[in-house]
């Protein structure tokens, strides 16, 4: 009889680690979400030990580790690194196989990936030398307003006349925001700025790789709702969220695992 | 699927080129600093589309600051000399070879009894770079050197006019004056003509070492391995030994491509490289490539002093026009955005590339302007897999490993992908 295939896929980010166990029908059985912290290795160890056990299965029976994300190397007990870029992609299509386009926007990154019918990686863009309209932009709003990152989305769909901000800069937004909040202006309308400007941001990474209905929203800040909002504003399309969608990169790592995984328990 | 395959950490290069060339311009770096020892004129230039054969005809040593910016940054020194200079109140988006140069400067590094001398005249043939006039300015100021303003117009057209030509020529007999008066040498025609002969016979090397590049496996990567011809085309062109350099460099690589050697153990992509290489990471960068077995095949910044695949060759016949016209159009950095487009789909086509790598510099905006179109241009309209990056030629600050690996693992992810579909295979 042969023993079931699994896959796992561990996404270590420059946040947070994130890992998935898929069986074959690429179902996740187990998945998890660590801080990274300072220690990448371990972090990738803890992602995957935790997943196992969500998973309710035995290390020992995942037949293949994909590492990816920027700690990707990081995976030391993996067999493969691919980077989070083509996981993403991967990731999304499996879940949304019409997807086109994918906007993934992280802790220090904003991708923007054209897609192909296949899942595979047509084209890319992504931030650079600058955390400017990431989820570190976020971060930094969150803090100045004195709320977590989880509240600020809802907030900021209440903003009636948001704030148009001068800097997109994540260390002056701080006190850009200061300066709005001394002017009187809402917290609702401050966080629908920030929101915005992050739109706005994105929106030329996307317009470089074109975009192609359906888009597909991951990351960890497509949890965000005031995000997705803003961005379906200025793309004039619905996009694609999934409650998955801040494990896709470690959902298509683990769907290349399990491929591997295949080809090696048919070659043996 | 793992990177890792090609096994790049026992790449040894096979052949002299290397060494030859390090050779040659030690030989020459040797000269700079006996210069004001022997009393020897010496004369600052810029490399892009140079005439440092007038110098030599007027017996002028020539001295590159470029150069001596970008020895700095592949020795891994270039980051103290362009803090000097911000101190001075130099921005950070200066251009980081000038803020090398005048951080050399300041940091007495250069100088009477210093290995690189303060030149004797600053000719400032600003082709295509108009931040030269504002350094070779100061150069000249604080070096008390003659400054000599050589106007290369900007092309305008594919050719130049006949006024053009006639007007650089002009400058040309004018700044020969000069010279023959800093060496007290009077030129002789004929050995100008002589000089020339000599670049024509290393331009007419380079150019076919170039060309063997279209061979699968290239013999050699046209990026990372040419600037050890760079030295001698652009700085030592029109001595013999340059010409004699080219002509072993030739044989050398044909060798190699008639045994099926390249720079690498595999050759599984060929790219064209676009933007000059980030000196201060060197090796890095190029492991990040060779990892994927990666070989540039031709590059447009091998071409940055002179553009000779095409045919051009300094003539001894028409010595000051061919020189002109050198300057005016048979150089990189002296033509049209769109020129270059021409010249990168030239590379793409006819050497058989699978892709386009952008190094884009943070530091020089005028040369990465465009590039953003560029990239467009040949991923939409031609169907060209384009990959841009971004760091710095000089300033080691602005190279972000984790960040170009990520771009450049991520992109020959899907190149690889591509592939296997087109060869039938899957996933």
């Amino acid at each position: 009889m042969n023993a079931i295939v699994y896959g796992a896929g561990v996404d270590v980010g420059s946040t947070q680690s994130k890992a998935v166990i898929v069986d074959e029908s690429l179902r996740i059985l187990g998945r998890s979400l660590i801080p990274t912290g300072a220690n990448v290795v371990k972090a990738a160890d803890e992602a995957f030990r935790e997943a196992c056990e969500n998973a309710g299965i035995a290390r020992e029976a995942v037949g293949c580790v994909v590492g990816t994300g920027y700690g990707r190397f990081k995976v030391t007990f993996g067999d493969a690194q691919i980077t989070e870029i083509t996981c993403h992609a991967r990731g999304a299509h499996s879940l949304y196989p019409a997807t086109r386009t994918v906007i993934d926007m992280g802790g220090q990154d904003t991708k923007a990936i054209k897609v192909g019918a296949d899942g595979s990686v047509l084209d890319f863009s992504m931030n650079d030398k600058c955390a400017a309209g990431t989820g570190r932009f976020l971060s930094a709003a969150a803090d100045v307003t004195g709320m977590t990152l989880d509240e600020i989305g809802p907030v900021a769909l209440h903003a009636k006349d948001p704030v148009r901000l001068t800097s997109v800069c994540t260390v002056f937004v701080e006190s850009d925001i200061l300066s709005y909040m001394a002017q009187k202006k809402t917290v609702e309308d401050v966080l629908g700025g920030v929101h915005k400007a992050i739109a706005s941001r994105t929106m030329a990474l996307v317009r470089r790789v074109g975009v192609e209905d359906e888009v597909t929203f991951t990351g960890g800040v497509s949890r965000n709702i005031a995000m997705v909002r803003a961005l379906e504003e200025v793309l004039g399309t619905r996009l694609n969220v999934s409650p998955e969608g801040h494990f896709m990169g470690a959902l298509g790592a683990a769907i290349f695992a399990l491929e591997r995984a295949r080809v090696a328990a048919a070659r043996s | 699927m793992t990177a890792e395959s090609t096994g790049t950490k026992d790449r040894k290069y096979e052949g002299g080129v290397h060494e030859k060339s390090r050779e040659l311009m030690s030989a020459w770096m040797g000269e700079v600093g006996r210069a004001e020892a022997e009393h020897r004129a010496t004369a600052a230039l810029m490399i892009s589309g140079n005439c440092v054969e007038l110098l030599r005809a007027c017996h002028v040593l020539p001295l590159f600051p470029e150069v001596t910016a970008l020895q700095a940054a592949i020795r891994h020194k270039s980051l103290p000399l362009i803090q000097r200079a911000e101190q001075a109140g130099y921005s950070s988006d200066n251009c980081a070879y000038v803020k090398a140069d005048i951080g050399l400067y300041l940091d007495g590094g250069m100088g009477p009894g210093k290995p690189i001398p303060f030149p004797t005249v600053t000719v400032c043939n600003y082709v295509g770079c108009n931040v030269y006039v504002k350094w070779f300015e100061h150069l000249a100021d604080v070096s008390g050197s003659k400054l000599f303003m050589l106007d290369v117009p900007f092309l305008r057209t594919t050719e130049p006019s006949e006024a053009d030509v006639r007007y650089v020529v002009k400058q040309i007999e004018e700044l020969i004056a000069l010279l023959e008066c800093v060496s007290g040498h009077k030129m002789d025609i004929d050995e100008l003509r002589e000089i020339l002969a000599h670049s024509a016979r290393a331009e007419d090397g380079y150019a076919r070492c170039k060309h063997l590049c279209k061979r699968t496996p290239a013999p050699f990567d046209a990026y990372f391995d040419a600037i050890n011809m760079m030295g001698p085309i652009n700085v030592l062109r029109g001595t013999r030994e340059a010409a004699e350099f080219f002509d072993d460099a030739v044989r050398e690589f044909e060798d190699l491509a008639t045994r099926g050697v390249g720079p690498l153990p595999e050759e599984r992509f060929r790219t064209v490289v676009e933007g000059p290489p980030p000196y201060p990471y060197y090796k890095s960068f190029r492991n990040l490539f060779a990892k994927w077995g990666a070989v540039a095949v031709q590059s447009t910044y091998s071409t940055v002093g002179g553009i000779w695949e095409w045919g051009f060759r300094h003539d001894p016949r028409r010595p000051l026009e061919s020189i002109a016209e050198q300057m005016l159009r048979e150089n990189l950095t002296n033509r049209s955005i769109v020129a270059r487009y021409q010249q990168i789909k030239r590379y793409v086509e006819e050497w058989n590339a699978d892709a386009l790598v952008i190094h884009s510099v943070k530091s020089c905006r005028l040369f990465s302007a465009g590039q953003g179109d560029m990239r467009e241009y040949f991923t939409k309209e031609l169907g060209v897999p384009t990959l841009l990056v971004e760091s710095d030629l000089e300033d080691p600050r602005y190279y972000s490993e984790a960040q170009l690996k990520n771009r450049i693992d991520a992109f020959f992810e899907s190149l690889e992908h591509k592939k296997l579909v087109a060869s039938g295979g899957h996933r």
